[in-house]
């Protein structure tokens, strides 16, 4: 009888748990939903009036209501694109060398003062973007750009510090701690045996890293890459402070441009026409989307490349 | 109902602060604050905040003013979240109308472009509204450019690019100054036009968020040129340009010279006071300047309430012309007071009766 009483109540609090614990997973779904349908919602007035060419069309005029957000879009495309080419192979490196090349101890504090950068907020970023870096990119990198390749192209334009480039290392700064430190668990995860037996099979370290520890972290570093991005491209502050808000597309990595998540921040309080409101929560549904699609794609991604390099 | 998601939020969070506030300071207490809620334009915040400070030491009625903005101060006082809203940006006679609104201008102020050139200091270059908007459309590139040089015989300008940089944010300083670039070039009128947020047209242009972020952009990169508020040019020692006026002098940005522009405008026959004060005749006047308004319902609810506002605003033009000027700002003219005092005697009711009344101006 006391068995079966407690069996009872186990079952009772069980049912309780799981309910718990499913209107838990469902409120993220139903959270997701409603964001969704607010965002789109709100931003049909301006979906109606432009439709598709809010995306590829390049104007952004307050004044006489007509918006299209292709230099925004680009912004985020381009800039997320500038921190992702640097900050992922950087981050590989110095996981590689924390891991495999310097004696564990020291790896351990250089490993927390990783995950420390990792921790500071963006505005930080931002405002030393603004005040150190930028100037420092216009005074000595930019010019030696310029000195470097020429007056043309992807390096037209005054030299002023502020700009898509800027935004771009900032960004991968913000994000290399994030990716170095995803990574570096990564590699050391791998299993001391299989390394060792490459070792005793004769391998020297590089062929021991590129073939055992990268092919056996892959899925880990795809998992990093993507950590990265999604916080790039939703990046904010730091982005706003020097990427220059300019609406305007130009083929120039100096020159000044803009982000979704820079127009938004700069733009939202003082949007008082409903079609300008509404434009702007376009945008928002646009970089929801945009997250959407990329999370989409890195899950589908990751599915072919474990078949193929066949890592369970 | 779409747009309104947003404007909730906003009314909700002020709603809730509102409650709050009322909840704490209670009814009970005769003697407790009193608060006045308003919201809107920044470019005359400094001068509102310390009016406000002195006026609750001396009658316990405190102001709580966001300065979010212009164009968020219209939003709000159309979502009637706030007593007041407050923008650089008069709204036009027929807007009020439709909207059973009334608005006033409260104090004066001007707009300078500013400029970082390395060499050059404060008032050394002078400009035409010409090269200004020039400059703003991307028509002139560098500083050497002869359209310059011929106003500035006698400096050597360095061959250095123009970055411009304007504001990020929507913003009434934008409003006036683009105001006045429409009224000295007709290319600035037909392609951009004059507003708070426009399309600006240069390659080489920059934005920052508020009064700050120009500011901050152009000290950081050589070249650039700006505008900023008066006030706020002056306190961090922002090198100004001079501009020439309708007159032909070359003026130089000061309260005497707002002064100047301010002192022959009409608002007597200016419907709903709608009067911008740029590009004005004058031998001394700055040509960029401009009045922040106070935007408020004709019909009010609580007519008690009204007139504490009202009695604040009028204490602002009796008592607080010598804060305004120590903060750079042009107080209004008595005669202008007067002509907004009898409209508020005229237009603005509670349950049919007039909430100031013609004995309250001393």
């Amino acid at each position: 009888m006391a068995l079966f009483q407690e069996t009872s109540t186990q079952n009772r609090s069980d049912t309780v748990f799981k309910i718990i614990t499913m209107s838990g997973a469902a409120l993220i779904l139903l959270l997701m939903a409603a964001l969704f349908i607010q965002l789109f919602d709100s931003s049909w007035l301006s979906i109606r009036r432009f439709g598709l060419s809010f995306i590829y069309t390049n104007v952004w005029d307050p004044i006489r209501h007509i918006f299209g957000a292709a230099s925004s879009i680009y912004g985020t495309l381009i800039s997320t694109a500038i921190a992702m080419c640097i900050a992922l192979p950087l981050g590989i490196l110095i996981a590689m060398f924390l891991v495999e090349l310097i004696p564990p101890a020291i790896s351990k504090w250089i490993g927390a003062a990783i995950e420390l950068l990792a921790a500071v907020p963006s505005i930080i970023y931002g405002m030393w973007g603004l005040f150190v870096f930028a100037p420092f990119m216009a005074a000595y990198v930019q010019p030696f750009m310029k000195h470097l390749f020429g007056d043309i192209g992807l390096f037209s334009g005054p030299p002023i510090g502020i700009g898509m480039l800027t935004a771009g290392i900032i960004l991968a700064f913000m994000i290399l701690p994030f990716i170095t430190a995803v990574v570096r668990d990564v590699f050391a995860m791998v299993p001391a045996v299989v390394k060792e037996s490459a070792h005793g099979m004769g391998s020297t370290l590089w062929e021991v890293t590129r073939q055992v520890t990268i092919r056996y972290g892959f899925q880990g570093i795809i998992g990093a890459a993507f950590l990265g991005l999604s916080r790039a491209i939703g990046e904010t502050m730091a982005v706003t402070f020097v990427i220059g808000n300019s609406h305007r597309i130009s083929t120039s990595l100096f020159a000044p441009a803009n982000s979704i998540t820079a127009t938004l921040a700069n733009e939202f309080s003082e949007a008082s026409e409903p079609m300008y409101l509404s434009a702007l929560i376009e945008l928002g549904l646009l970089l929801f989307l945009l997250t959407f699609l990329i999370q989409v794609l890195a899950q589908f991604w990751l599915k072919r490349v474990k078949k193929s390099m066949g890592v369970q | 109902m779409k747009k309104s998601f947003y404007l909730m939020l906003i009314a909700m969070a002020v709603l809730g602060s509102v409650v709050l506030f009322e909840g704490c300071s209670g009814k009970s207490g005769k003697n407790q604050l009193v608060t006045i809620n308003g919201a809107g334009a920044t470019f005359p915040y400094p001068v509102y905040s310390q009016w406000a400070h002195k006026y609750e030491k001396l009658t316990k009625v405190r102001l709580n003013y966001q300065s979010i903005g212009s164009g968020g101060g219209i939003a709000q006082i159309k979502a009637k979240t706030v007593d007041f809203g407050a923008s650089d940006a008069p709204l036009k006679a027929q807007e009020l109308e439709k909207n059973g609104l009334l608005q006033f201008p409260m104090v004066i102020g001007g707009v300078v472009p500013v400029y970082n050139l390395k060499g050059f200091k404060a008032g050394d270059i002078k400009l035409t509204g010409q090269n200004l908007a020039d400059i703003y459309l991307g028509k002139i590139k560098k500083w050497n450019d002869a359209a310059i040089a011929v106003h500035n015989p006698e400096l050597k300008l360095p061959d250095v690019a123009i970055t411009t940089v304007h504001r990020a944010d929507g913003s009434g300083t934008t409003w006036i100054f683009t105001n006045y670039l429409a009224k000295v070039s007709n290319e600035w009128q037909d392609k951009v036009g004059f507003g708070k947020a426009p399309a600006w047209p240069a390659a080489n242009a920059v934005a920052g968020k508020g009064n700050e972020g120009v500011a901050t952009f152009v000290k950081k990169v050589n070249g650039a040129i700006g505008y900023v508020e008066f006030a706020y040019a002056l306190q961090n020692k922002m090198s100004y340009v001079r501009l020439q006026n309708k007159a032909g002098t070359f003026a130089v940005p000061s309260i005497e010279s707002f002064q100047a522009a301010a002192a022959n405008a009409d608002w007597q026959h200016a419907q709903g006071y709608y009067l911008v004060l740029t590009d004005q005749p004058g031998e001394q006047t700055w040509p960029i300047t401009g009045a922040s308004f106070i935007i408020m319902y004709k019909e009010q609810k609580d007519g008690l309430h009204a007139e504490r506002i009202l009695s604040f605003f009028d204490w602002c033009y009796k008592h607080g012309s010598d804060l305004a000027v120590k903060l750079d700002y042009v107080p209004m003219p008595e005669k202008v007071v007067k002509l907004v005092e009898a409209t508020w005697a005229n237009e603005m009711t509670a349950d049919g009766k007039p909430v100031w009344k013609k004995s309250n101006q001393e």
